[in-house]
């Protein structure tokens, strides 16, 4: 069988998820089963297939394994949020076409992705006024204290979902271009060998982007992620262990400071350090959120509840749907929701998942001959995966929590589309690597 | 290159183990804990979507039952506790709500009140399963014993606790000044008022309150002289009044003298001085050994919440000590003096244990658990809960008790056409005022008995005989009077 009829028919059991577990919640709403969960089953199916037809054209040769993964997983999270209110799902489903057309459109135009890497600069000069949009008053919105959206017309546009795909390709170029001497340095100081200041120059300035990032944006969360990628990049280019070493060091210093003085990262940190606290509990901006997380954890427990069985305290209050029990279940709890549901190993599983999507994207990097498209494809697979680890370690208390999104799961126009776009650029480079010569 | 890829990859994963990790920890290691945090509420939410069981009377009146209210802010429906006969069983019975939590036998048998709705672990089992409604608890309970009870006390702050002595059965418990349950639920502010009270209104008086017992407890010390053999009914002790026991002057009710008295007569006519002379002639030892029999020292078997329940015994500074205690005076204990505290349902007991001659039953509140299709989950069968004192000794206790509501002081209590056995009782408050605890605990008919009773009546004037003995009479009764 080829790869891509591999791909299309694995399509087929995440289209059967979704029927599946749209037919287990109306089966717990209505108490009998319509024949609507089959439809949007084919639906689904359908718009996947497309999909799968543009791959088909414009990149035959790429991976077949990551995008019937993505499929599997945004089918669960829109069976999520059928399941907290209809409107999530419909919204989401809009913009699940729409994430469709732009990852077809990303993987049509972008056919040679040495453009992408002569203009690095201008992209990362953009990514940068993109992040820094959400301070801007009057577009600019804060949401518990960070500052993480633009509101366009009617829109809000998660910002950093974007800056993180430009500033993976910069990252990516600019390392093509400056690893040689990276690795072979200059003067030695204190056993670690330092480059030409010319050469480091550019990686403090983004050192220090990340820490004007938690200061400007007030957000633990995305500047992890955007730091925690460029480390893995400088990482990957040079070989060297020392650099992510001392760049942890740097991070984790420049964490601290900004930590114990911007009051919304400490109180976020306070909430962290013992969330069942009654007092902290009960404060606003507390740790009501994460405590919620952890009584939804340990009420799903092995197995979970079943699809629709959580209790999420849902409130109708006119068109506005808030969930009191589970706060932002849509977004940012969204994994705390499906641990309820289906369990530990529910939860388990999906993790799975992207671990297999950020395997089959190191796989793409591993392949790939041009040091370009190697560093994009691990960058690219390194932000996602550390936006997983993010946003679950947050709702699991490993580290503070942040309002990152689940990719493919969450609720988020933003998310979908910037996560298709990074999915349709590592394809680009796994069907460059791959096709025949 | 590919080697950095691979190590970045292991990397990775280990993170992505952590959280697998941290998963497990809150889902399966820790769930307990965070289930069961007061911050919690999923179990709450989910209880107040399935009606709970009903709780019965012993005839079947309705005590408490679930009613459906559908709230119009969220659209969902939920069951609300209504209290038909209002605040006349909130002692036993107690209540049940989401923000004020359970007392009662709503919280002591919540489990099969509420039904399997909490323990619901999968989609699976609510399949299986089906209804949820929680199971009925019949109590032992009889409205017209504790309607008798309720009107004795009137708006007297006091308790009543008829048992039926054969079994174990709670057949009243009434607690005055008693508040409406059903307003405490639905009436913001009722309760936090009833908080702020200083009549200490929310208490079970019967099962919670620390009352000093006085002459009752003769009832005690003389079980304890007869059954162990050092005295009988006819041994005679010194009743003279104004006999000083460990360094101070002990006095009879009314300053009479007594001269020799036996144990008999000074039960009947309650002397004081004679039943020091007693206790001293029984000792420490076989005192806390025979008011453990009865059941001091520890909090009753009472299927009933076990922070409502109040052990009864001596206490110092708030901890209970035993009798042997160098603290205790023995002679003003042998006369329900010194630093005793007890209850009233401990004094009913020691009312039943000399009823069914010696052997003490278990009170208990719940007869049988009936799920929601009539049938019967569960029966309580009477349980022996100690063995007091021989029958013999029973016996004549027994038929001492008699005499005292015959031609003693408990003669308030007799009953026409049945025979009536007792002991009053009444403890000083406030001696310039007058104001005293008035008690009476007695059991009926004398011959085979058939209820035991405990009355206390609060910070009032008179003496045990006069205001409590006729409680005890109507209740008795009440009791006697067939069914219901």
């Amino acid at each position: 069988m080829t790869a891509r009829n591999r791909e299309a028919l694995a399509l087929v059991p995440s289209a059967l998820l979704l029927t599946a577990g749209l037919a287990a919640i109306f089966l717990r709403r209505d108490e009998f089963l319509s024949n609507e969960s089959l439809v949007y089953g084919g639906v689904f199916l359908g718009l996947c297939l497309a999909a799968h037809l543009v791959i088909r054209w414009s990149a035959p040769n790429a991976d077949p394994y990551i995008f019937p993964l993505v499929a599997v997983l945004a089918c669960l999270g829109l069976v999520e949020l059928y399941r907290i209110d209809e409107s999530f799902a419909q919204a989401q489903a809009r913009w699940f076409v729409i994430g469709l057309v732009m990852f077809a459109v990303t993987l049509a135009s972008v056919r040679d992705l040495r453009w992408l890497q002569d203009n690095k600069y201008t992209i990362a000069l953009a990514s940068l006024v993109v992040l820094l949009l959400p301070r801007v008053p009057g577009i600019g919105q804060s949401t518990n204290g960070a500052y993480l959206s633009i509101s366009v017309g009617p829109m809000s546009v998660q910002a950093a979902e974007f800056a993180k795909i430009g500033i993976v390709v910069f990252l990516a170029g600019y390392l093509r271009d400056t690893r040689q001497v990276l690795i072979h340095g200059g003067r030695r100081i204190l056993g670690l060998s330092l480059p030409p200041l010319r050469h480091l120059g550019p990686l403090l300035v983004i050192w220090g982007t990340a820490m004007l990032m938690l200061i400007f944006i007030r957000d633990l969360g995305s500047s992890l992620m955007f730091f925690g990628a460029f480390l893995a990049l400088l990482y990957v280019a040079t070989g060297r262990l020392s650099y992510p070493l001392a760049g942890i060091g740097a991070f984790a210093a420049g964490a601290w400071f900004v930590g114990s003085r911007v009051g919304h990262v400490q109180d976020r940190v306070a909430a962290w350090r013992d969330p069942l606290d009654p007092e902290l509990f009960n404060a606003t901006g507390g740790s009501y959120q994460l405590a919620q997380s952890l009584f939804a954890q340990a009420d799903g427990g092995l197995f979970g509840r079943g699809f629709g069985q959580a209790e999420l305290g849902t409130m109708v209050d006119g068109d506005l749907v808030t969930t009191p029990l589970l706060p932002a279940s849509q977004t940012d709890m969204i994994y705390a929701l499906i641990v309820n549901e289906t369990g530990l190993l529910g939860g388990a599983a999906i993790l799975l998942a992207y671990l297999l999507i950020v395997q089959r994207g190191f796989r793409i990097a591993s392949l790939a001959r041009d040091p370009f498209h190697k560093l994009l494809a691990t960058g690219l697979s390194a932000v996602f995966a550390l936006q997983v680890f993010v946003i679950v370690g947050g709702v699991t208390k490993v580290i503070p929590l942040t309002g990152v999104t689940l990719p493919f799961m969450s609720y988020g126009g933003s998310s979908l589309m910037a996560n298709f776009i990074l999915l349709a650029l590592l394809l680009r480079v796994s069907e460059t690597a791959r096709r025949p010569a | 290159m590919n080697t950095s890829i691979r190590n970045l990859f292991v990397v990775l994963v280990l993170l992505f183990g952590v959280l697998v990790a941290f998963t497990s920890r809150w889902t399966v290691f820790e769930d307990g804990d965070l289930r069961a945090d007061a911050l919690n509420r999923r179990d709450v939410i989910r209880a107040e979507r399935v009606p709970r069981g009903r709780i019965l009377a012993a005839d079947g009146t309705v005590l408490a039952r679930s009613v459906r209210e559908r709230s119009r802010s969220s659209g969902t429906t939920r069951y609300v506790r209504r209290y038909p006969l209002g605040s006349k069983y909130v002692g036993p019975v107690g209540y049940s709500d989401t923000s004020l939590t359970q007392t009662g036998l709503e919280r002591s048998m919540n489990e099969p009140l509420a039904g399997k709705a909490v323990k619901l672990t999968t989609a699976v089992d609510r399949l299986v399963t089906g209804d949820q409604r929680g199971d009925d608890i019949r109590t032992t309970l009889r409205p017209r014993v504790q309607q008798a009870a309720l009107d004795g006390l009137g708006d007297r702050p006091g308790s009543v606790v008829a048992l039926d002595p054969r079994t174990g059965k709670v057949l009243a418990m009434a607690s005055r000044p008693g508040f409406d349950p059903n307003k405490a639920i639905n009436e913001s502010g009722y309760y936090a008022s009833l908080t702020k009270r200083s009549d200490r209104v929310l208490l079970n008086r019967a099962t919670q309150d620390a009352y000093v017992p006085g002459s009752v407890f003769k009832v005690v010390t003389a079980a304890a002289a007869i059954d162990s053999g050092k005295m009988t009914a006819d041994t005679t002790v010194d009743g003279s009044n104004g006999q000083v026991f460990s360094g101070a002057p002990m006095n009879n009710y009314g300053g009479a003298q007594y001269g020799q008295v036996t144990l008999r007569t000074s039960l009947t006519n309650s002397v004081n001085t004679a039943f020091g002379n007693v206790a001293e002639l029984v000792g420490k030892e076989t005192m806390r050994r025979y008011m453990r029999r009865f059941g001091f020292d520890a909090k009753p078997p009472l299927d009933y919440p076990d922070d409502q329940l109040r052990a009864s015994g001596s206490y110092r500074d708030g901890r209970l000590i035993p009798a042997t205690s160098r603290f205790v005076d023995v002679a003003r204990l042998g006369i329900g003096q010194d630093k005793l505290q007890v209850t009233p349902l401990q004094m009913a007991m020691v009312s039943a244990a000399v009823a069914n001659r010696g052997r003490l039953m278990k009170p208990h509140l719940v007869d049988r658990i009936v799920d929601a299709d009539g049938r019967v989950q569960r029966e309580v069968e009477p349980e022996l809960q100690q063995r007091v004192m021989g029958a013999g000794a029973a016996d004549v206790l027994r038929s001492m008790m008699g005499d005292v509501v015959n031609e003693g002081t408990g003669t308030a209590a007799s009953l026409s056409g049945i025979t009536v056995g007792g002991k009053t009782g009444t403890a000083e408050r406030d001696i310039r005022r007058g104001l005293n605890d008035l008690w009476f605990i007695g059991f009926a008919p004398l011959d085979d008995p058939k209820v035991a009773v405990a009355v206390v009546v609060e910070n009032t004037t008179g003496a045990g005989g006069v205001v409590a003995a006729p409680i005890a009479r109507d209740v008795m009764q009440a009791a006697l009077g067939g069914d219901g």
